[in-house]
């Protein structure tokens, strides 16, 4: 009896010292940076953190510490960064559960808007809006806007319709560089006369599995019924399975779904959702494949020791639209939103939205902004300097990856599974038909 | 990536203080009881406290408002009636959900109870029966998202021409067939996954099963064998029929576990090619589409599926006592 006492009185007295033991001791003994000059605008915040979450992990969330880590030595602001590659599910856990990062990056503008409704997002100061208005078109603010306020600022942007190609390959066969979609389709027919299939992909990508066709679809589509039809069809003011939604989609057919024309350097074109989509563009090293839509963060997934450019190992061009004059890009971006609004999250947010960090953050590594403060020489290589030309160039008309625009759902998840379906063989009616059932009606 | 005790100090202290918490109101409860005569009913009412707190704040409650949430439209907060079940049982992508769980609730308990038997029949007079039950056990040893990974590799895809990775094209080009996408053709992609959760858990069955059989009296067997019974016989009149509360058991846990089979889906496929069931697809319509009302609805619908199971084990339990 007595032990029981004496023990549970032990229990609880090494718990309470235990505790007091491993109180909270914050204080940032960060060494001061060099140069402080360029962060004094932001002010100091010592003895403050910022907790940052977002899907990039490895090198490239060390690029984006390293690109920050002068600013947080400058203001005194401790940004703690945590990359998560469930981020898209577990954001919502998050935020649901209380425990809601103080700025976080968003790939999709529809998540953004979800939380933007919820009213757990902080509108942009006067500042911010101020900083994005001089540093984004119109367009790239657009897409972190929610009802008139403005919720973020673009972080990166990436261009998606870039065709890979060998130069080597084209010299040897003597062919060019295509300037229209026809001249595609003919280059297509030559290489594949030449017994070697010309176009490569691949669409496994764990949950995402699928989502290099939708990418397809939404290129052809933008390139055959222009941008209005487009934004038409990603806001559903027209069906999914509108006609000329399915045209585009049979125009894509005609190529992926094509035993002649894919999937080169892996067998059958249903081979396609086997292959990872790193590894889809690898047979044109080999000459086993000539063609390979991916974006421009494919410059990452070439093996170790690829030249990258006009007469190296690969390159690439932009997938050609109907006309030479038009100059239709697809593209995606990362934006950075926040939960909180202290004044050291609202510094950060000012940093991330200035010419100044994107043209940091490039001189590190791989990385493209639509800031039009950037400048191309900082590049870290070609296909992100012509990408950089792309996004600044008044005449590219620019569009959002639909995908990532439409509701969860269906951009997440319908039409990726639609997507493989449809190449593992269902036909195209049925596939759009059911992606249009499945967009939520409120 | 390492493991930062400085950067995780928030994480643990929570960690701590939870523990800490959960200790002090532990101790304060044996403090109490200690303090004078207290009436029995008092005490266990004192003692089962923790419990049934923790059991209303992490289950009663949140289940209450799953409940709530599948009537009500994704942002919670307009009444919707029956629609997501109505959704439930339209969707092509959900009813999808509902035919792989029925098939693998029929499937993984009739062949894991029935290759448990037979391996823990097949072994129970070995010399190397503890060998041979550790072996079988191993899978168990390693968790859902290793074994998805394990058979993930098992079924993996490259060109015919190319090396195979995966040993099961490996085999069949080895015996002159083409090339598979084993977990891309549906339907039969569904009955890979099964297999995949099926050599998790035949060590299971067969160990608590071999424990049954050697459990079931020599004197019996020996009657039987005196009577003229065959071995076949021994073992369907006599064997089975004395072990039928472990082979419930078995059933039944196995039932259970297969209503929530959600890693080897996740790992494997992903719930693509028409592989989802009940449990994954209730995360991804709650967390990835943010379609909170579809999830809930098909959460309600996993508990009233495993509930009566759940149930009748307990009743059988408490009759067997």
């Amino acid at each position: 009896m007595r032990f029981g006492a004496r023990l549970a009185l032990a229990v609880i007295a090494i718990v309470v010292t235990a505790t007091a033991c491993v109180a909270p001791s914050d204080g940032s003994s960060r060494a001061e940076a060099g140069d402080c000059g360029p962060y004094a605008r932001y002010g100091r915040h010592p003895a403050t953190h910022v907790a940052v979450y977002a899907s990039n992990r490895d090198r490239e969330a060390d690029l984006f510490e390293a690109t920050w880590a002068d600013f947080a030595a400058c203001t005194g602001i401790d940004v703690q960064y945590e990359g998560d590659g469930e981020f898209e599910a577990q954001i919502q856990l998050r935020v649901e559960g209380g425990h809601a990062p103080d700025v976080a990056f968003f790939a999709q503008p529809g998540l953004l808007e979800r939380f933007a409704r919820a009213g757990r997002l902080e509108p942009a100061s006067a500042e911010l809006v101020s900083l994005a208005e001089q540093g984004w078109s119109a367009d790239w603010n657009g897409y972190a806007t929610v009802d008139g306020t403005l919720y973020g600022t673009p972080l990166v942007a990436n261009v998606k319709s870039f065709v890979w190609y060998s130069p080597a390959f084209f010299r040897d066969r003597g062919l060019t560089v295509p300037h229209t979609w026809a001249e595609l389709m003919e280059l297509t027919e030559r290489v594949a006369a030449s017994g070697v299939t010309p176009w490569c992909a691949g669409l496994e990508s764990g949950e995402a599995t699928g989502w290099p066709v939708t990418d397809w679809i939404e290129d052809v589509l933008l390139r055959q019924q222009g941008p209005d039809v487009y934004d038409q069809w990603v806001s559903h003011r027209i069906p999914f399975n509108d006609p000329r939604v399915i045209r585009a989609m049979d125009t894509v057919g005609s190529v992926l779904k094509n035993d002649r024309y894919a999937n080169g350097g892996y067998g059958p074109a249903r081979s396609m959702a086997s292959i990872a989509y790193q590894d889809a563009g690898r047979p044109i090293l080999s000459g086993d494949c000539a063609l390979h839509l991916q974006a421009s963060f494919y410059a990452e997934h070439w093996p170790k020791g690829t030249r990258i450019g006009p007469d190296e190992d690969v390159f690439a061009f932009l997938l050609p639209g109907t006309d030479p004059s038009s100059r239709p890009v697809l593209g995606g971006g990362v934006f950075t939103a926040a939960f909180a609004d202290r004044p050291e999250v609202r510094a950060f947010r000012e940093y991330l939205a200035s010419a100044d960090f994107a043209n940091a953050r490039m001189k590190k590594g791989p990385f493209v902004s639509a800031n039009k403060g950037v400048d191309p020489a900082n590049a870290a290589g070609p296909i992100d300097r012509l990408s950089i030309q792309l996004l600044q160039d008044p005449r590219t008309q620019f569009r959002f990856d639909g995908s990532d625009l439409m509701p969860a759902a269906v951009g997440a998840g319908t039409f990726w599974k639609g997507s493989v379906d449809w190449i593992t063989g269902k036909d195209t009616e049925s596939v759009a038909a059911a992606i249009e059932r499945s967009w939520p009606s409120h | 990536m390492s493991f930062d005790v400085v950067a995780q100090q928030p994480k643990l202290l929570h960690l701590l203080q939870g523990v800490a918490a959960f200790s002090a109101v532990v101790g304060l409860i044996l403090l109490a009881l200690h303090r004078g005569p207290v009436r029995r009913r008092g005490a266990a009412c004192l003692l089962l406290a923790p419990a049934l707190s923790l059991l209303t704040v992490g289950l009663l409650l949140p289940g209450l408002r799953t409940l709530g949430l599948s009537f009500m439209d994704d942002e919670g907060d307009a009444w919707v009636g029956i629609d997501n079940y109505v959704w439930m049982f339209t969707d092509p992508e959900a009813l999808t959900a509902l035919r792989n769980t029925l098939v693998w609730v029929v499937l993984v308990p009739l062949l894991v109870t029935g290759i448990g038997l037979l391996y823990a029949a097949a072994v129970i007079r070995s010399r190397f029966r503890a060998l041979a039950l550790s072996l079988v056990l191993l899978p168990m040893t390693i968790s859902f998202v290793g074994a998805g990974l394990v058979w993930r590799f098992v079924y993996a895809y490259r060109p015919a021409g190319a090396e195979q990775i995966g040993l099961l094209n490996e085999l069949v080009v080895a015996f002159g067939g083409g090339p598979r996408q084993w977990l891309v053709e549906s339907p039969w992609n569904v009955l890979f996954l099964v297999v995949a959760m099926v050599w998790t858990q035949a060590g299971f069955a067969a160990v608590l099963l071999a424990g049954a059989i050697a459990a079931v009296p020599g004197e019996i067997v020996e009657a039987a064998r005196l009577d003229g019974a065959s071995s076949r016989q021994i073992f369907w009149r006599v064997t089975v029929p004395s072990i039928r509360p472990t082979l419930l058991v078995v059933v039944l846990s196995e039932v259970i576990g297969t209503f929530k089979a959600f890693d080897i889906v996740k790992t494997m496929t992903a719930g693509q090619f028409d592989t989802g069931v009940i449990a994954h697809e209730m995360v991804n319509q709650s967390f990835r589409y943010g379609r909170t009302g579809h999830g809930a609805a098909l959460a309600v619908l996993l508990f009233l599926l495993v509930a009566p199971v759940v149930a009748h084990q307990v009743r059988a339990q408490r009759r067997a006592r």
